[in-house]
């Protein structure tokens, strides 16, 4: 039986704000189908996100749905698990949201280890505000702020995330998007902060100022790029100039935070009792 | 009973009086001199089953207690100086999407890192307009221990009542002062209104039963949305002007069509007053001082306290200067009190200000000679 994407999504609010050719659609979906797999209820799941493109996702699918400020989604996701450690919360955020304005807040939630999972859709531009540099444009790629090439150099937001704590790191790319549901799955299953990074397409912004506009050709060039992790063993770092390592990165038990803060109460009150 | 009565600091009892109105997560970063509220929350909020965080910073610490917030849990977080710029961004964002949450300034010296350790009041302003755009907030500052704990309950009452941010302003004088002081019982606790239809009948922004929605609580079976754009009755994003006109109107409505609940001010030897003094938090209590001082002297001077300041008691401001010819306002900074006053206040006395911007309180015998010198 096909899956019925419907009962997830608000059809009220549709059509939807993407462009054709868009990544974020893949990754939404795949997000729903691996929700659907957890057989969370609806009632449970909380989406939150920033803001740009990608961080418009609550507002079509039918959950408790909080749409912050640009970059704050994980500040806010962290009060909101916090005060309900039982519930389910998922971070969408796009690579402007979570590396450049929320990069502090990134690296903090990875130390923290809660329970969370944030899915990064990266499309290595700003797409809402008009195809601005962002964090992981590639070095020398054109955007309407880099005119002449970009002249900083990317972030690799995986790297990032493992170096900074998170227990579960994944990267996989809109061009596959049945591993994209099997990472999130993962992510959901794994009790602590959960980092998958979705490299997408943004034909409207990214491909069209970088000779990629047609979206087949920019998910090719998608496709291309990702090295899967074993295969990248064996590769050279020149060999890997420009690429970027695909796969379940990283998968670590680590004490999570809500978990450890209930024993910070059993201490605190058997402290006041003992008084 | 035996009374039990307590050394507290105000920092200290700002905390106690949040957790007894039903505080239960707090989120904050540590600046002085508002620290020992972070202190106090850690130490305690954990003992009532609360959750206390130490976040990356303020913006962060603002986001967590809006998210907290809206699980249905009471929140606050506390600051101070360049800590409170930081939270403007989301504090516009509990505006607009009418997040109950409260946030605690304890007012030092600016601009910038300025003076750590000393007090002003130079937040009067930021605590009205501080993040950007339209948008319509309670501002409560207390004068004396009474005022802190019961300001403090009020704040969350306040908060929970009308789906606002509520800021409590106090400065490092009022913050880091000890004062003995009986935690009272007879105060009123205050929760938000839950939707009473059922979850296909919901809609968080829906004004056709008053212009304070019921906020249900995430989790609950309410899926709704919340978001810092402009929104319709759902919650979801609109450009539409009307209903976007409508919802601002109805924002500022909220609190300006119930004044006689939200204002709260102190009058003191008012009656025969025939000079003016208008004053806030602990150069209230220096300006009370100084009107004794006057009276010894034969001078008829009388105070107006206002301890919410926003919104602004402004009919009461209005009265003073019919009755007297001339206004003084004493405020730790160069003149941001007094504008409101002379907003009000209309040509129809005579405003002056008594400032002091050095990170020393203005001292009962300055405000004293001020008011020789008008008479
Ligand atoms: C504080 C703040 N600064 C800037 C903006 C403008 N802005 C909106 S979205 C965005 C970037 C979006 O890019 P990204 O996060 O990569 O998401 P995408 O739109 O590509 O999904 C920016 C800069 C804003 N809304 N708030």
């Amino acid at each position: 039986m096909a899956f019925n994407y419907e009962y997830y999504l608000r059809m009220d609010k549709m059509p939807h704000m993407w462009c054709p050719g868009c990544g974020i659609g893949i990754v939404v979906k795949a997000m729903l189908r691996a929700i659907d797999k957890m057989g969370w209820s609806k009632d449970d799941v909380a989406v939150v996100s920033g803001i740009g493109c990608t961080s418009r996702t609550p507002g079509y699918v039918d959950f408790n749905t909080l749409h912050t400020t640009h970059g704050r989604a994980l500040t806010f996701a962290t009060g909101l698990k916090l005060a309900r450690p039982d519930k389910h919360v998922i971070v969408i955020s796009g690579d402007g949201d979570a590396a450049a304005i929320g990069g502090n807040h990134f690296l903090h939630a990875c130390r923290r280890n809660i329970d969370l999972t944030l899915i990064v859709v990266n499309n290595y531009i700003y797409g809402m505000t008009g195809g601005q540099a962002s964090p992981t444009t590639p070095f020398g790629a054109r955007a309407s702020t880099a005119p002449y090439g970009a002249v900083d150099s990317p972030l690799d937001i995986s790297r990032v995330a493992i170096a900074a704590g998170a227990s579960y790191v994944a990267r996989g790319t809109v061009a596959q998007g049945f591993m994209l549901e099997k990472f999130i799955y993962n992510g959901f299953k794994h009790k602590g902060f959960a980092v998958i990074e979705a490299m997408s397409t943004c034909p409207i912004q990214y491909g069209r100022r970088n000779k990629l506009s047609d979206p087949v050709q920019l998910l090719k060039w998608v496709k291309e790029h990702g090295v899967p992790a074993k295969k990248a063993e064996k590769m050279s770092p020149e060999e890997l100039e420009g690429k970027f390592i695909t796969g379940e990165l990283h998968n670590q038990e680590r004490v999570e935070y809500t978990e450890e803060y209930e024993l910070v109460r059993q201490r605190a009150q058997e402290a006041a009792g003992a008084r | 009973m035996d009374k039990k009565i307590q050394l507290w600091e105000g920092n200290h009892l700002v905390a106690e009086a949040a957790i007894r109105a039903g505080c239960r997560f707090f989120a904050g970063y540590p600046i002085t001199p508002s620290s020992e509220v972070a202190e106090y929350m850690a130490w305690k909020l954990p003992q009532v089953g609360g959750t206390f965080i130490q976040m990356e910073d303020e913006i962060a610490s603002m986001g967590a207690i809006i998210g907290a917030s809206l699980a249905g849990v009471k929140s606050m977080t506390a600051t101070s100086g360049p800590g409170f710029s930081l939270k403007q961004e989301n504090l516009g964002f509990a505006c607009i999407a009418e997040i109950p949450v409260v946030i605690l300034n304890v007012m030092r010296g600016g601009p910038s890192t300025g003076l750590p350790t000393h007090p002003s009041q130079m937040d009067v302003m930021q605590a009205r307009w501080g993040t950007h755009g339209d948008h319509w907030i309670i501002a409560i500052a207390p004068a004396y221990m009474d005022e802190i704990f019961r300001g403090t309950v009020r704040a969350f009452n306040l908060a929970e009542k009308y789906r606002v941010p509520v800021i409590i302003l106090l400065d490092e004088i009022l913050g880091h002062m000890h004062e003995g002081y009986e935690i009272p019982d007879d105060f009123e606790i205050i929760d938000r209104a839950k939707p009473d239809v059922p979850p296909e009948e919901y809609f968080p922004y829906d004004d056709s039963k008053g212009d304070v929605p019921p906020l249900a609580p995430f989790f609950t079976g309410y899926r709704y949305n919340v978001t810092g754009l402009n929104h319709d009755k759902s919650g979801f994003p609109t450009t539409n002007p009307e209903l976007i006109q409508r919802d601002m109107e109805r924002q500022r409505r909220k609190l300006y069509a119930n004044l006689d609940d939200i204002l709260w001010y102190d009058e003191y030897k008012l009656d025969d007053a025939e000079i003016g003094l208008v004053a806030f938090g602990s150069m209230g209590r220096s300006a009370q001082v100084a009107v004794d001082l006057a009276r010894e002297q034969g001078i008829k001077a009388g105070l107006f306290r206002p301890i919410t300041l926003w919104p602004f008691p402004e009919e009461k401001v209005q009265q003073l200067a019919e009755q007297v010819d001339t206004i003084l306002v004493p405020e730790m900074n160069l003149g941001q009190l007094i504008l409101e006053v002379e907003r009000c206040v209309h040509g129809k006395a005579n405003v002056e200000g008594v400032n002091k911007v050095g990170g020393l309180p203005i001292e009962p015998p300055e405000i004293l000679e001020a008011i020789k010198a008008r008479i």
